[in-house]
C-alpha cells in the first residue's frame, strides 16, 4: 500500500517536475517502518555518507567504486539528502513486495538527518566527512555537529571511516561500539600545510590536536601537481595516479575518503585498477563544478553554502580566474543568515573583479566584495535578469557562477531551458 | 593616555587607531571577524591608519587601546575565555570609565552583563560592564532583524538561545521593528553604557550600518588623537541597498 501510494505520488510530481521529497513525505505518512523494511538485510550492508561538505561528491564517487566492483548499488543520487528524499528514490527501484534488491545502500544525509534515518536502520558502515560552520541558523553550533556525527558513530554496526586530520570527527574514535573497527582517510604530511584552508578551529579541548597515526588500512592523499594524485596505504600500497573531471583539493580528498571507505566494503575484493578507472569517469554533480555550454564557451555552476566551501571553491578556481557572477539567495536552504560571506576572504577576484552580483542578497554580496577591494560591475537582484546580462555581455568568454542552493536551482532551470540540458536530478551517468 | 604619532613614512595617514578584537579565536563564529575588517577599510577610507590588535586568552592584554570589540561563540568557546576576561575585567572597565568605544556582539554581550544562568541553573558571572542579565533558554531566537537606533535603521541577524532582560535604568541599543531581540517580549535589544554597545546582531552588523561603524571610529579618532574626527568621503551606497532592501523585506 504505502508503495503504491508512493509509486503514484512519484508520477505525479515528475509530471509536475521536481520536487524529490513529496513521494518520500506521502510513504513516511502510510508506513512510518517502511525505510527499515526495504533496508533490512542488504547482503553487504547500509553505508551513510554524512559531514558539511562533499557529501554528493563523495557519494558519488563510493557508488561508482562499487558498481565497477560489480556491486548492485541503492543511493539517492539526487541531493534530496532527507530521510523523505532516500524513499523518494527508493521508489522508483522497489518491487511492490517492499524489499529493496541490490546488494547494499550507500545514503547521502545531512547531519540532523541522518541521526533519524539511524534510528530507523541502523548503518553497517558510517563515513564522517568534515565537520564546519555550515546553515548555523539550523544546527546552531558546530559543536552540535560534531556532536550528530558522534551519535551516529554510536549507531554503527560494522565500521565507521573517519577524517583524520579534522579534529572534530577524528576524534569520535573512541565514542564507537566494540568490535567497530575505525578506519582513516586523510592527507599525506606533505601537504599538511594547506589543511587550515579547509578546517575549522576546534577550541574544545585544552590540549593541541594530534591527529592519530595513519596504519596501512588507512589511505592518504598524495598529490603529484594540480590535477594528478594518488592514496596511498601504508608504505607500499598505492591507489592512483589519477585525474578527476572535477578539480581541486576538495575533490581529491573526497576520492580519498571513497577509495578509502571502498576498501573496507570490499577487502580483499578491492582492485585498485577499477577504483582508479571509476574515479576517473564520475562527472561532478550537478551544481558542483558542472560544466554548461553555454553558446560554445564553458559555463561553470560552482555551489556554495559556507565559509569552507566557498574558500575551497575560490582556491580550486584561483588558478584559472574567468568572468565571475556571484548569487547569494537567503531561504532556508540556502542558510538565512549571511553573515559567513564575512569569514570568506575573495583577494583571488581581486584581478579579474566580479561582473555580477544576483539573488536576494546581492548588494550585500557586493558590499563585502567592496571589503577586500573586488570591483563589481553590476548588481541585479533579479536572478533571471543577472543571467540573461551575464550570459550576453560576456558571450564570448568562459564563464562561472558560484551561487547558493536556491539561487542555483533557479539558474540551472533557466539554463536548462536554453540549452537543453537534463533536468536536475537525473544525472546523464 | 592617548595619542599616538603616525609613522613617519606615512605622511598621507591622519593618525594611527589601534583596534583591539578579543578573543578572535574563540568568539567568532558568524563572520564577527567582518566587523573588524570592515572598521579597519573604514578608517583608511576616512584617512586614517588602523592597526588591528588580536588578543587571545593568556597573552597580556595590549596599551594604548583605541576601540575594543568582541563577538560571538559556541558555548565551549565562551568557556575557553571565562578565565582571562575575569582576569582582564578590571583593565577592561578602566578602558570604559575612560570612555574606549566597545562593540560586543552576542556572546560577548552575554559575558559583558552581571550574569548568565544557564538553563540548569548554574550562575556563570559577567564581568558586569552591561546592567544586563541572560538567562538561558531551550529555545533559539534565530532570524534577520530590524532595530530603530540613535543611528536610524539598523538590520542584521540573531541567533541565541539566552534571553537578555535589561537592568533598572540600562538603555538599550535599539528597539525591535522586526525579530526578537533581548528577550522576544519588552521590544528591547542589545544594551548602551556610555561609549560601549552590545548587541546581538550579527550580519556582521557593521558593514551594512555604516552610521554606527562611523559613531564607533569617530569616538576611537577622538580618544587616539585627542582632536575631531575628519570623515573622508566614503561611498556608501551598497551598504545603504543593503540595509533599505532588509528594512523593506522586514517591516515593509
Amino acid at each position: 500500500m504505502a508503495v503504491a501510494a508512493g509509486k503514484v505520488a512519484r508520477a505525479a510530481t515528475r509530471l509536475r517536475g521536481g520536487g524529490s521529497a513529496l513521494p518520500g513525505l506521502v510513504v513516511e505518512r502510510v508506513d512510518p517502518r517502511f525505510l527499515t523494511h526495504a533496508l533490512a538485510n542488504l547482503p553487504r550492508g547500509v553505508v551513510v555518507v554524512t559531514g558539511t561538505n562533499g557529501k554528493t561528491t563523495t557519494t558519488k564517487m563510493l557508488v561508482a567504486i562499487l558498481r565497477e566492483h560489480g556491486l548492485t548499488v541503492f543511493t539517492n543520487p539526487t541531493g534530496s539528502n532527507f530521510t523523505r528524499g532516500v524513499i523518494s528514490s527508493m521508489l522508483a527501484e522497489i518491487p511492490f513486495s517492499g524489499r529493496l534488491k541490490a546488494d547494499i545502500a550507500v545514503l547521502e544525509l545531512d547531519e540532523a538527518h541522518a541521526l533519524k534515518f539511524a534510528a530507523e536502520v541502523k548503518p553497517t558502515h558510517s563515513l564522517l566527512l568534515n565537520v564546519a560552520r555550515d546553515q548555523l541558523d539550523r544546527f546552531a553550533e558546530i559543536d552540535h555537529t560534531a556532536k550528530l556525527l558522534g551519535e551516529l558513530a554510536e549507531q554503527t554496526t560494522t565500521g565507521v571511516v573517519l577524517n583524520l586530520d579534522d579534529s572534530y570527527v577524528s576524534r569520535i574514535a573512541g565514542r564507537v561500539r566494540d568490535g567497530v573497527t575505525v578506519t582513516y582517510f586523510g592527507v599525506d604530511p606533505s601537504i599538511a600545510d594547506r589543511l587550515p584552508e579547509l578546517q575549522e578551529a576546534d577550541v574544545r579541548f585544552d590540549d593541541e590536536f594530534t591527529p592519530p597515526r595513519p596504519t596501512a588500512a588507512d589511505g592518504l592523499l598524495k598529490p603529484h601537481d594540480e590535477r594528478s594524485f594518488e592514496v596511498r596505504f601504508g608504505p607500499t600500497e598505492r591507489v592512483g595516479p589519477m585525474v578527476l573531471r572535477q578539480r581541486g583539493l576538495a575533490a581529491m580528498i573526497n576520492a580519498t575518503a571513497a577509495t578509502s571507505t571502498a576498501r573496507v566494503m570490499l577487502a580483499n575484493e578491492f582492485r585498485d585498477v577499477d577504483a582508479v578507472a571509476a574515479l576517473e569517469r564520475v562527472t561532478p554533480p550537478f551544481g558542483r563544478g558542472e560544466v554548461i555550454d553555454a553558446d560554445g564557451q564553458p559555463l561553470e555552476l560552482v555551489l556554495v553554502k559556507n565559509p569552507a566551501g566557498f574558500t575551497v571553491a575560490l582556491g580550486t578556481y584561483g588558478n584559472a580566474p574567468v568572468t565571475t557572477m556571484i548569487a547569494i539567495n537567503d531561504n532556508y536552504a540556502d542558510g538565512r543568515d549571511v553573515s559567513w560571506l564575512y569569514d570568506v576572504s575573495f583577494e583571488s577576484l581581486r584581478d579579474k573583479g566580479v561582473a555580477l552580483t544576483s539573488g536576494v542578497r546581492a548588494y550585500d554580496m557586493a558590499l563585502r566584495l567592496k571589503y577586500d577591494d573586488v570591483a563589481v560591475a553590476e548588481v541585479e537582484p533579479d536572478l533571471e535578469v543577472a543571467l540573461q546580462r551575464f550570459l550576453t555581455a560576456y558571450k564570448d568568454e568562459p564563464k562561472r557562477i558560484f551561487c547558493t542552493y536556491t539561487a542555483m536551482m533557479t539558474l540551472r532551470r533557466d539554463l536548462a531551458a536554453r540549452y537543453g540540458l537534463a533536468k536536475f536530478g537525473e544525472d546523464p551517468t | 593616555m592617548s595619542g599616538t604619532s603616525t609613522t613617519s613614512s606615512d605622511t598621507t595617514s591622519k593618525g594611527r587607531i589601534k583596534i583591539v578584537h578579543i578573543y578572535p579565536r574563540e568568539m567568532s563564529i558568524y563572520g564577527d571577524l567582518g566587523n573588524t575588517r570592515c572598521l579597519a577599510s573604514r578608517l583608511r577610507w576616512h584617512g586614517y591608519e588602523p592597526v588591528i590588535h588580536q588578543h587571545h586568552p593568556g597573552n597580556d592584554f595590549p596599551t594604548d587601546v583605541h576601540l575594543v570589540l568582541g563577538g560571538g561563540g559556541q558555548d565551549s568557546g565562551q568557556a575557553r575565555v571565562e578565565d582571562d576576561l575575569a582576569h582582564n575585567a578590571e583593565v577592561l572597565r578602566a578602558l570604559v570609565a575612560d570612555g574606549t568605544p566597545m562593540l560586543m556582539i552576542c556572546g560577548m554581550y552575554q559575558l559583558f552583563g552581571n550574569a548568565f544562568i544557564t538553563v540548569e541553573g548554574d550562575r556563570l558571572p559577567g564581568i558586569g560592564i552591561l546592567d544586563v542579565t541572560t538567562q538561558g533558554n531551550a529555545k533559539r531566537m534565530v532570524g534577520p532583524v530590524v532595530l530603530e537606533t540613535a543611528y536610524g535603521d539598523v538590520v542584521g541577524y540573531e541567533n541565541h538561545s539566552g534571553s537578555t532582560t535589561l537592568g533598572p535604568g540600562q538603555q538599550p541599543f535599539g528597539r525591535v521593528r522586526s525579530g526578537m531581540g533581548n528577550n522576544g517580549t519588552d521590544g528591547t535589544e542589545g544594551a548602551v553604557t556610555g561609549n560601549v554597545v552590545g548587541s546581538y546582531l550579527h550580519g556582521p552588523v557593521l558593514p551594512a550600518n555604516p552610521a554606527l561603524a562611523d559613531a564607533l571610529i569617530k569616538l576611537a579618532v577622538e580618544r587616539a588623537l585627542g582632536e575631531p574626527f575628519v570623515p573622508g568621503r566614503v561611498d556608501d551606497e551598497l551598504a545603504d541597498k543593503a540595509r533599505t532592501r532588509q528594512v523593506r523585506r522586514l517591516v515593509g
